[in-house]
């Protein structure tokens, strides 16, 4: 049996961008939620969970950009291309966002303030654009000989914005679930109490997405609703609901790792949806991922390091995470 | 709305996604060049502490840490818009030449970025978190880390300007001999060269850093052992630096001649010229793109064939044995490149000067020295951008030299969507990059403090942000 090394390659960089969304979602939901922490104690405590890990977290994005390039260079070359907006916005979000980490620290007193905003604001744009980029992408990227011609602002319509929403929304929920692990007494309250909120936000938002995808587009309705597709993709409600039960009853019993470990599978669980809608094209809706697929002389130089070096990455990632384990605190930063 | 042929400004959608891409890799190369040449005097400082226990190295890393910390953030965020920006505005080039340098991209997060990542939380917030021994060691693979970046992304650029290794099947790169793609004919000496650029950018940086501070009556026993260290560092290098180039020259002699007659200025048919009469090196010109010719030139005879040819009277193509459409812009090339001699000789001469005043022990006495170590302190990275532009606007109007011009690799956007990003790019990178620089220099202009982070180990004791953020937010 030989295996089609083009659906490797797509495996992989549907793993590494899952491993952005679930990692520095967090990071940028942490970023967001810096709306509702107003004391500076607090602030410099949530900065603190995710400062020696948020490069590597952001890293994953990277080698989602990078690993396109490198397996599907006509996917890398039209996507980015076609949501050329959205995407410049997020990477200027990102910046701002980026920076703020260090800034922030670097800063006079009478500046910090700036570099609040700009944690604050550059994660939310950051995340709303990734969302939009995903509605606009589920929607499909239709081309006309080989061009993209819907426009430059053809991401300005409901349900790509609804997606930003909904990208904000997830985020916010991880970095609040994150927060609740990795801080303690009053911040953690708070958190608890974001975290209820969040979480019924979310169930919104992912019952909307549900059923607005199939309703408007009908080789998404297809896929999900036929025989007997539907048989074995019904588990997928199922367990979306299962979980958020789960979730809802974690925080509220006042666990503190396990609302983060349900919420990354309500993200995960979302994604996967996702992936099954979009399944086997890699520019929805007329190109597959082997019509986009790089030389396989390309395909294989590059899989040869990714396969070996992508466990590597993850062990010394865990030794990083292993090494700022426990719960951060005011005090931490001053002795 | 405005379609790719129109204009704003004179500026058609090609010069915008061109002026937007020199603008963003301008602003990044400055970052990157500074973490190698940190990354590795950190290491050094690290491993010398290790070694000799000398409270000073422990002083300097601590110091130069806080510092390093805000260069790689600025690197990473600016480094990330690179990475999309080959597919949001040049496509047509992705498409065409990914089977080559996506892979090499590829590489280069997998091998570098991760590394350097994956380490520099505990180089940076570890220090009590783990032991001395393991912390050297996230010094030293974050130190790798950055060497290895380099290389990749020097390959990849080499690759297109010297390609080779490929062969083109339905309009599309397919590569056939990695080895030979990776180990293009200029990829050695641009490596070499890149490598040098960015440790003598530090070196002047650090050295300027120290003889600021020793100028404004702020002598530490740290400040005198930065200047020291850097002072050696240029010592040793601009003259291996200038060697190195001079071999690089003579490299892309061979494999781009236009580029080479654009830097020198030189017009004449190789066929119509006198053997018996050497090139003159023009020293200074007003080169013409239009009259084919220099307008005004100050040259030294025969000085121009021995360097490019070693011989007297060697004659080398000039601009005209070249089609006007291959020809890159003269006035650019003639003058960055002037711009990096320039200040490579007076790094050279720095250099020299420091080690007689060394062994005349005035080294930290000099004002004169001081404060033109002090004004030096931008040159290093000056140099590279002129030298970067030379290289890359000397390979126009190729994106893959002799393959694939630049006006064919652009994606079609419309002008005023692209006169909106870069509009957009200039305005948070000046905001952001400019306050970054700020708080650099806010950095440097206090020196190191004994016995910064020499708290007692222990496992709660975690040193993050907030302490230096009270070491510094309070003071200012």
């Amino acid at each position: 049996m030989s295996i089609d090394i083009t659906i490797v390659w797509a495996a992989i960089i549907f793993f590494g961008v899952m491993m952005y969304v679930v990692m520095d979602g967090f990071d940028l939901g942490i970023g967001m939620l810096y709306l509702f922490v107003p004391k500076r104690e607090d602030r410099d405590v949530m900065m603190n969970t995710v400062a020696p890990v948020w490069d590597g977290n952001e890293t994953w994005l990277v080698l989602g950009g990078a690993g396109l390039f490198a397996a599907f260079p006509r996917a890398y070359a039209v996507l980015l291309s076609a949501l050329y907006l959205p995407l410049i916005l997020m990477l200027l979000g990102l910046i701002f966002r980026g920076v703020a980490f260090e800034f922030r620290f670097k800063a006079p007193d009478v500046e910090r303030h700036i570099w609040d905003k700009a944690f604050f604001g550059g994660s939310f744009v950051a995340a709303f654009f990734q969302g939009v980029t995903l509605g606009t992408y589920i929607n499909g990227i239709k081309l006309t000989n080989g061009e993209y011609t819907a426009g430059a602002f053809a991401w300005v319509a409901p349900f790509p914005l609804f997606a930003g929403l909904g990208v904000v929304i997830a985020y916010s929920l991880l970095g609040c679930c994150w927060l609740i692990w990795k801080t303690d007494e009053s911040l953690q309250s708070r958190m608890r109490e974001l975290a209820k909120k969040l979480s019924w936000l979310i169930l919104f938002n992912i019952s909307v997405i549900s059923i607005w995808t199939p309703l408007s587009n009908q080789e998404i309705a297809h896929r999900w609703f036929t025989m007997p597709n539907i048989l074995w993709l019904s588990p997928m409600p199922i367990l979306v609901a299962l979980t958020m039960w789960k979730l809802s009853r974690a925080i509220e019993h006042k666990h503190e790792l396990s609302p983060f470990i349900y919420s990354l599978c309500i993200i995960f669980l979302g994604y996967i949806g996702l992936g099954i809608s979009v399944w086997p094209n890699i520019i929805p809706p007329d190109i597959s991922i082997w019509q986009a697929a790089a030389p396989i002389e390309s395909q294989r130089f590059a899989l040869v390091g990714t396969v070996i070096i992508i466990p590597i990455i993850l062990i010394y990632t865990a030794w990083s995470y292993y090494v700022f384990r426990g719960k951060v605190r005011a005090e931490d930063g001053y002795h | 709305m405005l379609t790719a042929q129109e204009t704003i400004l004179g500026f058609n959608a090609l010069d915008f996604a061109r002026v937007q891409f020199a603008f963003t890799i301008s602003f990044h190369i400055v970052f990157p060049a500074l973490t190698i040449g940190l990354a590795s005097y950190l290491a050094v400082l690290e491993g010398f502490w290790l070694k000799t226990g000398k409270q000073v190295y422990k002083d300097l890393y601590h110091y130069w840490l806080k510092i390093f910390g805000v260069i790689f953030g600025m690197g990473v965020v600016s480094g990330l818009v690179m990475s999309y920006q080959f597919g949001t505005n040049w496509g047509s080039f992705s498409e065409f030449a990914g089977g080559v340098t996506g892979p090499l991209l590829a590489y280069e997060v997998l091998t570098a970025f991760f590394m350097e990542a994956g380490f520099l939380g505990v180089m940076m917030f570890g220090w009590n978190r783990v032991g001395r021994g393991l912390h050297f060691f996230a010094t030293l693979m974050v130190t790798v880390g950055t060497l290895i970046s380099m290389t990749w992304i020097i390959a990849s650029n080499s690759w297109m300007q010297t390609p080779q290794g490929f062969s083109i099947v339905n309009n599309i790169v397919i590569p056939t001999d990695w080895w030979a793609i990776v180990f293009n004919p200029s990829f050695p000496y641009r490596l070499v060269h890149m490598a040098m650029a960015a440790f003598l950018a530090t070196s002047l940086f650090v050295g300027a850093s120290a003889a600021w501070q020793i100028l404004r009556k702020q002598d530490t026993d740290a400040g005198r052992v930065m200047l020291s260290m850097s002072m050696w560092m240029l010592m040793f290098v601009a003259p291996l630096q200038i060697l190195a180039g001079d071999m690089h020259g003579l490299n892309t002699l061979e494999y781009q001649p236009a580029k080479i007659a654009a830097m020198e200025g030189h017009w004449e048919k190789l066929s119509e010229a006198k053997t018996d009469k050497g090139m003159p090196l023009v020293l200074f010109a007003i080169p013409s793109q239009t009259q084919e010719k220099n307008l005004f030139s100050i040259e030294i005879p025969h000085v121009s064939s021995l360097i490019l040819t070693h011989s007297l009277n060697g004659q080398i193509k000039g601009l005209k044995d070249f089609a006007v459409e291959d020809r890159p812009n003269v006035n650019v090339l003639f003058w960055s490149f002037r711009i990096m001699v320039a200040l490579g000789s007076a790094m050279l001469l720095a250099g020299l000067a420091s080690a007689y005043l060394r062994y005349k022990k005035q080294l930290y006495t000099s004002k004169i020295f001081l404060w033109a170590i002090t004004l030096m302190g931008p040159t290093g990275l000056i140099a590279i951008l002129a030298g970067w532009i030379t290289t890359e606007a000397g390979r126009q109007p190729w994106v893959v030299y002799g393959v694939m011009r630049t006006k064919d690799a652009v994606s079609l956007h419309d002008v005023s969507t692209l006169a909106l990003s870069l509009a957009l790019f200039v305005f948070v990178y000046i905001f952001v990059f400019g306050i970054g620089v700020a708080y650099v220099l806010r950095l440097i202009r206090k020196p190191p403090v004994t016995h910064e982070g020499d708290e007692p180990i222990g496992h709660d004791n975690i040193r993050l942000p907030v302490a230096i953020a009270s070491e510094f937010g309070g003071r200012s």
